[in-house]
């Protein structure tokens, strides 16, 4: 910073206003907002940096015992003390995977309905049932996971697989409990956060888009689909943000439906469990500091996992609309 | 004008009084297991509703949790359904500087809960045939092992779907406790404790997650709590005990057990899974209290002997309405001895 001139330093010397210029400022409003806009945000942050400072301190015992060998092992031994994370972050993986491959398609597609298609009425009507369903409690959709999906899925999953059954995706037993029952409760659970923040961010496309692609003549759907959708995409892309790690965390809903199996199975009619199901089950009664330090690890895991998993998503977003761009 | 003043002071008076029986309210916090949680709860209003100026204040967040807060010095007192171990009581010592006390209160049972079509009875089982399913040595219903104690009844050349719990508990604690004393190979494979590395099967969150299970799979095998099956109205196999009798699991089959225990230790830490004695049900375990030895409040360590001692007592009356099994009399009068341990 010495090798600037002072002659160049364009801003006006601290002292030159003196108190008086700083209560201008101040009445104006500008530093209050920044003030307390910035303690916000800084808050959220801090609280996010003392959450991970937390899981790897009192993880400690675990990652000493365990080093990186925590991610690849697939033993999990509370009587032997023997703890792998890898079954676990699979099956977060996987159910997180069949989630968005239901709800994304399903979430987008009523959101364009809802926003563009729908007359004004049925969908206010719609999106506010829809914003319903994302405060039902996650206890509650499991249940109904257990008393009604599961029941009508024993009716249609094992004919389906007699047809699909060479591939492996889809052999083996089916109990009810799987990795794709919890993946498609789990869509469930993620298709309001996709519809009503795609639905608002549609409807806020500004209306000069539409005409002038209608002017052009465009066909309605081709309005939708190569104006207006391409417009809102970052939005829509950030609803899916939201609902990656929404899906990635969920707790109750999953544990009460994957099976709580902590193998690795190839088959998606397979239980499973995951990362934070597992945590949910056993840290009430896990005594022991190593038993402790493990499931805290795992926390420490799903954090890492989730950076990873929306990283990429971003990356993703980014390249395509480089392409689109283009 | 005058009434309505003096209708104000009352008012004051009679706020005045409500603080003032406040302030001398004792609040006793306890914290621990869940299964005892609804007899628990019965007792602490009962006894409140007796001696209106005490007060229980308990949690229901899992024998482990009950284990740490009582070690930590949050709470009066634990409770747990599997004894704290040697080094958790070492740990216990070291922190607090007193010893730990163990009170049975009540007891409860596991039993086997299956589903398959076309079997409405109570089938049997022997300790062999349960060691061998939840090892996944015994594969299919129909395997000898099974059908030998079940003449006449038509088993299926089927999988047998295991069905565990998936969360840690003192339910699991009782069943891994009983299938590591009838099968060594379980021993060294998987052990005993709240929740183990399980060769096979699924799990189920709580008594409802595994019962669920068992209602909605056909031809599953899974244990839950006694109370629970019997609240629910399952059908439940009867077990071989030590003595070689096919027993269902009963209140009384559950005291038996607890009164056939020979050497009962004095800090009461014991296991009764597969008892002797002909009417045991071998699959059941105490529950405990976690009580220091050394309560430093006259009036808290008054207010703990004195319900107790009436837990003992009277308490024990209201335990079979719930579905919890009472404590045998020698039990009951080794404890009140031990009371006199509180300092």
């Amino acid at each position: 910073m010495s090798a600037v001139p002072s002659a160049v330093d364009t801003r006006p010397p601290a002292s030159s206003g003196g108190a008086a210029a700083f209560w201008k400022r101040l009445r104006a409003g500008d530093e209050i907002a920044i003030a307390t806009t910035f303690l916000s945000a800084f808050t959220v942050i801090l609280v996010t940096a003392v959450l991970v400072f937390e899981l790897y301190q009192k993880s400690a015992i675990s990652r000493h015992a365990f080093g990186w060998s925590f991610l690849t092992s697939t033993t999990w031994d509370p009587v032997a003390g023997n703890f792998g994370a890898l079954p676990f972050i699979y099956g977060t993986l996987v159910t997180t995977a069949l989630a968005m491959i239901v709800g994304i398609p399903l979430g987008v597609g009523a959101a364009i309905f809802l926003a563009e298609l729908a007359p004004p009425l049925l969908s206010s009507a719609l999106s506010f049932l829809i914003e319903l369903l994302a405060a039902v409690p996650s206890v509650i959709i499991g249940l109904l996971g257990i008393f009604v999906m599961i029941p009508i899925l024993q009716q249609i999953v094992p004919p389906v697989q007699d047809k699909l059954s060479w591939i492996p995706l889809f052999s083996g037993p089916f109990y009810g409990v799987s990795l794709f029952t919890a993946g498609v409760v789990l869509a469930i659970m993620i298709l309001p956060f996709i519809i009503s923040i795609s639905r608002e961010v549609i409807l806020s496309v500004p209306n000069d888009q539409r005409e002038g692609a209608l002017a052009l003549g465009a066909t309605r759907w081709e309005t939708t689909w190569n104006v207006v959708v391409p417009y809102a995409r970052k939005g829509i892309a950030g609803s899916i943000f939201l609902a990656l790690a929404r899906a990635m965390g969920e707790t109750m809903a999953v544990t009460m439906v994957v099976g709580n199996d902590p193998k690795i199975a190839h088959s998606l009619m397979a239980p499973g469990y995951s990362i934070a199901a597992v945590i949910a089950n056993e840290f009430a009664e896990a005594t022991g500091d190593l038993y402790q330090g493990a499931l805290i690890e795992l926390g420490l895991v799903l954090f890492g996992v989730t950076i990873i998993v929306n990283g990429a998503a971003r990356l993703l977003v980014m390249s395509t609309e480089k392409r689109g761009s283009s | 004008m005058t009434s309505h003043v003096s209708r104000v002071l009352a008012i004051l008076l009679a706020v005045g009084c409500a603080s003032a029986a406040l302030a001398q309210q004792l609040l006793i916090n306890g914290a621990g297991a869940t299964f005892p949680y609804p007899i628990y709860s019965k007792w602490f209003d009962e006894y409140h509703k007796k001696f209106p100026k005490i007060s229980f204040n308990y949690q229901s967040i899992g024998s482990g949790g009950g284990i740490q807060q009582i070690t930590a010095g949050t709470v009066d007192f634990g409770a747990s359904d599997g004894p704290m171990n040697d080094k958790q009581i070492q740990e216990f010592k070291e922190k607090r500087g007193s010893n730990i006390l163990h009170f049975p209160t009540v007891l409860g049972a596991d039993v086997p809960v299956y589903n398959i079509r076309g079997v409405t009875g109570q089938l049997n089982f022997t300790p062999e045939a349960l060691a061998g399913i939840f090892l996944g040595k015994i594969t299919k219903w129909n395997d000898p092992a099974i059908t030998g104690p079940n003449p006449g009844v038509n088993l299926p050349n089927a999988p047998i779907v295991v069905v565990h719990r998936s969360e840690g508990s003192g339910t699991t604690y009782c069943w891994t406790d009983y299938l590591s004393k009838i099968s060594k190979d379980w021993e060294t494979k998987v052990g005993r404790g709240t929740s183990v590395s399980w060769p096979v099967g699924l799990g189920g969150k709580g008594n409802e997650g595994v019962s669920g299970q068992v209602k909605q799979v056909n031809n599953t095998l899974g244990y839950v709590e006694l109370v629970y099956a019997v609240q629910s109205k399952m059908t439940y196999g009867k077990v071989k005990n030590s003595a070689g009798e096919f027993v269902a699991a009963s209140l009384e089959g559950v005291t038996a057990a607890a009164g056939s225990v020979k050497d009962m230790p004095a800090d009461f830490r014991v296991s009764i899974t597969n008892p002797p004695g002909k009417t045991a049900y071998p699959i059941s375990t105490f529950t405990w209290l976690l009580v220091p030895d050394k309560i430093a409040d006259p009036a808290k360590k008054k207010a703990i002997v004195d319900f107790l001692h009436w837990m003992l007592t009277t308490g024990q009356t209201m335990t079979s309405a719930l579905d919890y099994a009472p404590l045998p009399k020698t039990v009951v009068a080794k404890e009140e001895k031990a009371i006199a341990k509180i300092m």
